[in-house]
């Protein structure tokens, strides 16, 4: 009897998952030492579906074909000096913040899928996520190489890792990263792969991405265009992986659950930075972030948990919250750095009476009740030279470690203040999902490296500001301060004056 | 005449990131390797101990015993970054396109003789289960070491494991018509042949190594020193007739021992000369490794060249010359 | 609550007879044209289809090579030698 030629997924099958066999030299336990302990139950490995079917020969044909488009053009950007057609040098800002803030967590995402390439008992899920490996360190790479130009000529950008692991703003997205890293490879999985990569990944992409295109940055956005092809591949993965623990055992719902839970409001409160790049940051701004939520998240994510009923998964908790909060906290959180730009290593500035009746337009239920008054008083004080900095040292949360800056659900006029104890220490929070995942697992959140309280405990350098200043090795006068009066600001200014003196 | 484009001069107010700088030196210019390797991991100030590991931080330099003062010392000759990695591999994909197509055209791997069809099914096919526990290993030292440098060239190891394990897997399906049914084969043999069983159990041993240098040393010095030293170098007599086609078809895996060895005996020979401690680690780690794999490679070597083992003790010489030549006491 | 399948392509020359076969094959798709992309969005369900878009490539496709022109998408995939196809639908 003769056997039948193998069809597409069989071949596949051959190429992947026919590599690996049952170890008898060593116990698979001992293999496999980290995938029992966090209580998922896998039935059976071979029922999972393998996202795309890239054997590495079609992986590195595609890819090295995408690095050659997008050297290409950023060669041709450094060439002729495309950081002068961006639409304002404000909009680099957005790329000092993306640089320190959201770069390294590509490196550490690179790390992570490492993890879960060796870690994961299951074959399939090993290679999709080496391939995600693989794509991570692409992207940090390239937006490294991206931002290299803008760093010749821009300041706030030069020190970003040694700045990503001691600003004190920078421990929100290094403390939700490092969070993912430390959990087991299944809750890493959930956390990045799905709730990040899938169901939250627009609301950080196409802010960026947008805004860099309405800008005039080339080279951004054609790193994200990029970018995104590979997002893709990162999205099936992370589907994937929900599917597949929620259909081998009811025991893994209410796990899997309490990560979505968890997962979604640590992302959301990350987000929240990017909310106000959104609303505030871009010279040309594209929607504002209650537009983006209605679209990526309310509608998006609205089909996609309808879908994922079925298995009995419940829409994340505090998600009605987070809807609401999309009125609040992109000016609440540029308010904050309004107040503190003096200790951070990009600018703030004031908007103009154009965008504070964008935001006006943008946001009618809330702007010209709780937010414009307060730009006005501010206003008021930079005409009379008395440019407001806060010269306090902020509370943070515990957990997602965002100043305590946000208010009640229902009353935006009242701090929401959450706390509980723990052996003898009162921790705080800004929101009862911070407090649900601090009391979940309150050994965890109690070691965090918490920014403000290592000021106070001396190890950042010293007792005064200018001494924290410099070791984070912030520019002071540079990096730092209203874009009013900066170098940035000069820079540009000339720019635009030699491009008129060229002219005529 | 000579057309002169007028272009507005930019003056840079510095040349790389600061980190660079401080390494390569004040106002030079960086290459993108450098700006995509240098100082990339996060060293300092980490919020949680790993639920999975909590005597270690998720990076963490004690995970070998070996010391570094500078993990960014151990650089890569090839300056590979993802773009140049990808676009290499692209370029010696395309070879090995042409080769199986040439081979296919010609039924060359199909009218192969029954002694070296067996030769193949028996010593070339079960190499795709040894390049899969390769990519086990590459990826534990990127997710386990310690630093940019020598962490990111791994996972591109990974991915070049499991590229070369396609293409065996490829040999034998040409070798099935496209069944799979060698592959299948291929794997009970891996599993069951006695001839197999010592390079079988040293390379689940590598997957208990929790040492990542340890490890990384055992994988480049004797998996790659010395066994696919021995199974693509030493073999010629056992594919008979076959050799050729058979070393056509396996280009790819010379072509990339030659250029992974240029960085990890850099990497290697770098280790070992930080310190006289460093040194005696890594050597008894080359002398170990290398020892094993031409012991696990002997009834292998015997089965297919009946030679009692003479082409992986010849391999085995290979590797320790090389270690011996990276300044090791092998 | 409608659940839209949706694709993103680039909005360029590689990515038209993708582009084009798509909107020729799924009736009723809703099209968001955006800066350097267009947003192609399907109730239930989107395909593309490999003899469509040869038809108007005018050379052999491989499914594969939507990696090039792809960049984002919404709905469960499911991918073979002739198709390549989002879903919500079971």
């Amino acid at each position: 009897m003769t056997a039948k030629k193998l069809g597409l997924k069989q071949r596949y099958a051959h190429m992947t998952r026919g590599l690996d066999w049952e170890t008898s030299y060593q116990p698979m336990d001992k293999v496999f030492p980290y995938d029992t302990f966090e209580g998922i139950k896998i039935k059976d490995w071979s029922q999972w579906e393998d996202p795309f079917r890239l054997t590495m020969d079609a992986y590195w044909k595609f890819q090295a074909e995408k690095e050659r488009k997008l050297y290409a053009v950023l060669d041709a950007f450094a060439q002729n000096n495309g950081q002068t057609n961006i639409s304002d040098a404000r909009y680099v800002n957005v790329l000092k913040l993306f640089l320190t803030g959201v770069s390294p967590l590509e490196y550490q995402a690179h790390r992570g899928f490492a993890f879960a390439g060796r870690h994961l008992r299951g074959v399939g899920p090993r290679v999709a996520s080496q391939q995600q490996s693989l794509d991570e360190l692409r992207h940090i790479q390239t937006q490294v190489h991206t931002m290299s130009h803008y760093n010749k000529f821009f300041d706030g950008l030069g020190e970003f890792p040694h700045m990503h692991d001691r600003v004190w703003y920078l421990s929100v997205p290094k403390s939700f990263f490092d969070d993912a890293r430390t959990a087991g490879p299944f809750e890493y999985m959930i956390a990045i792969g799905f709730a990040f990569e899938y169901v939250l990944t627009n609301l950080l992409f196409v802010p960026f991405m947008s805004g860099a295109a309405y800008n005039g940055d080339m080279s951004t956005v054609t790193f994200g265009f990029s970018a995104q092809s590979d997002e893709s591949r990162h999205m099936t993965l992370g589907i994937e992986v929900i599917k597949f623990l929620l259909e081998q055992h009811p025991d893994n719902l209410p796990i899997v659950q309490g990560w979505v839970d968890k997962w979604f409001w640590r992302g959301h409160r990350v987000l929240g930075l990017v909310a106000m790049m959104m609303d505030y940051m871009l010279p040309k701004p594209v929607m504002s972030w209650k537009e983006a939520w209605e679209i990526y998240f309310t509608e998006a994510g609205g089909a996609l948990f309808q879908d994922l009923a079925r298995y009995g998964l419940k829409p994340p908790k505090y998600a009605d919250i987070a809807t609401e909060e999309a009125e609040h906290i992109s000016h609440q959180n540029w308010a904050t750095f309004y107040q503190y730009c003096h200790a951070a290593g990009f600018h703030t500035w004031m908007p103009d009476a154009k965008h504070l009746d964008w935001l006006s337009e943008k946001y009618p239920n809330t702007f010209d009740k709780y937010y414009r008054p307060r730009w006005e008083m501010w206003a008021q004080a930079e005409k009379e030279g008395k440019r407001f900095y806060n010269g306090a040292l902020v509370q943070l949360c515990q957990v997602c470690q965002i100043p305590m800056v946000y208010t009640e659900p229902g009353d935006p006029t009242t701090i929401c203040f959450r706390e509980s104890k723990f052996k003898d220490t009162r921790y705080h929070f800004c929101s009862d999902g911070c407090k649900d995942i601090f009391d979940n697992e309150p050994e965890k959140y109690v070691q965090a490296w918490m920014p403000v309280s290592q000021i106070y405990q001396g190890n950042c350098g010293g007792a005064t500001i200018p001494d924290v200043l410099a070791w984070y090795k912030l520019n002071v006068g540079a990096d730092n301060m209203d874009y009013v009066g900066s170098p940035d600001e000069a820079l540009w200014n000339s720019w635009k004056a030699d491009a008129v003196k060229a002219a005529e | 005449m000579t057309v002169q484009i007028k272009t507005l001069d930019y003056e840079q107010k510095r040349q790389t990131f600061g980190h660079v700088a401080r390494r390569i030196g004040e106002g030079k210019s960086a290459t993108r390797y450098q700006e995509a390797t240098l100082d990339v991991q996060a060293t300092a100030n980490f919020h949680y101990k790993p639920l999975w590991e909590p005597e270690y931080w998720h990076f963490d330099s004690r995970k070998s015993a070996v010391v570094m003062a500078d993990w960014y010392k151990p650089l890569d000759p090839r300056q590979f970054y993802y773009a140049t990695y990808n676009i290499a591999r692209a370029n010696m994909q395309q070879s090995v396109e042409r080769s199986f197509a040439f081979a296919e055209e010609r039924g060359l791997v199909t009218k192969l003789s029954e002694g070296a069809r067996a030769h193949v099914e028996r010593g070339l096919l079960p190499l795709r289960h040894v390049h899969w526990g390769s990519n086990m290993n590459m990826s534990e030292i990127c997710q386990r070491g310690y630093g940019t440098a020598v962490t990111a060239p791994c996972i591109f190891s990974a991915g070049d494991h499991l590229g070369m394990a396609q293409i065996i897997s490829r040999i034998g399906l040409e070798l099935d018509g496209q069944t799979g049914t060698s592959l299948d084969s291929a794997k009970t043999i891996w599993l069951q042949d006695p001839a197999w069983q010592g390079v079988r159990k040293l390379i689940e041993d590598t997957f208990v190594e929790r040492d990542f240098f340890q490890l990384y040393v055992a994988q480049t010095l004797a998996v790659n020193g010395v066994i696919f030293e021995f199974a693509y170098k030493r073999l010629d007599p056992a594919w008979m007739e076959g050799a050729t086609t058979v070393a056509m078809l396996t280009e790819f895996m010379s072509d990339w021992r030659a250029e992974e060895a240029r960085w990890s005996d850099n990497v290697i020979k770098t280790v070992a000369a930080e310190s006289p401690e460093n040194n005696a680690l890594v050597s008894q780690w080359a002398t170990h490794w290398i020892g094993r794999a031409v012991e696990a490679l002997n009834p292998l070597s015997n089965a297919l060249l009946g030679d009692d083992g003479v082409a992986a003790r010849t391999a085995g010489e290979v590797a320790s010359a090389k270690a011996a030549a990276l300044g090791l006491r092998v | 609550m409608s659940q839209f399948a949706s694709l993103t392509f680039y909005h360029n020359d590689d990515a038209r007879p993708v582009v084009d076969a798509v909107i020729a094959d799924n009736p009723g798709v809703r099209i968001t044209n955006m800066p350097g992309v267009v947003k192609l969005d399907c109730e239930g369900r989107l395909v593309v289809k490999r003899a469509s878009v040869e038809e108007r490539l005018g050379r052999p496709w491989d499914v594969q090579e939507i990696h090039l022109v792809l960049i984002s998408m919404a709905g469960h995939l499911d991918e073979d030698d002739d198709q390549f196809a989002v879903s919500w639908s079971h």
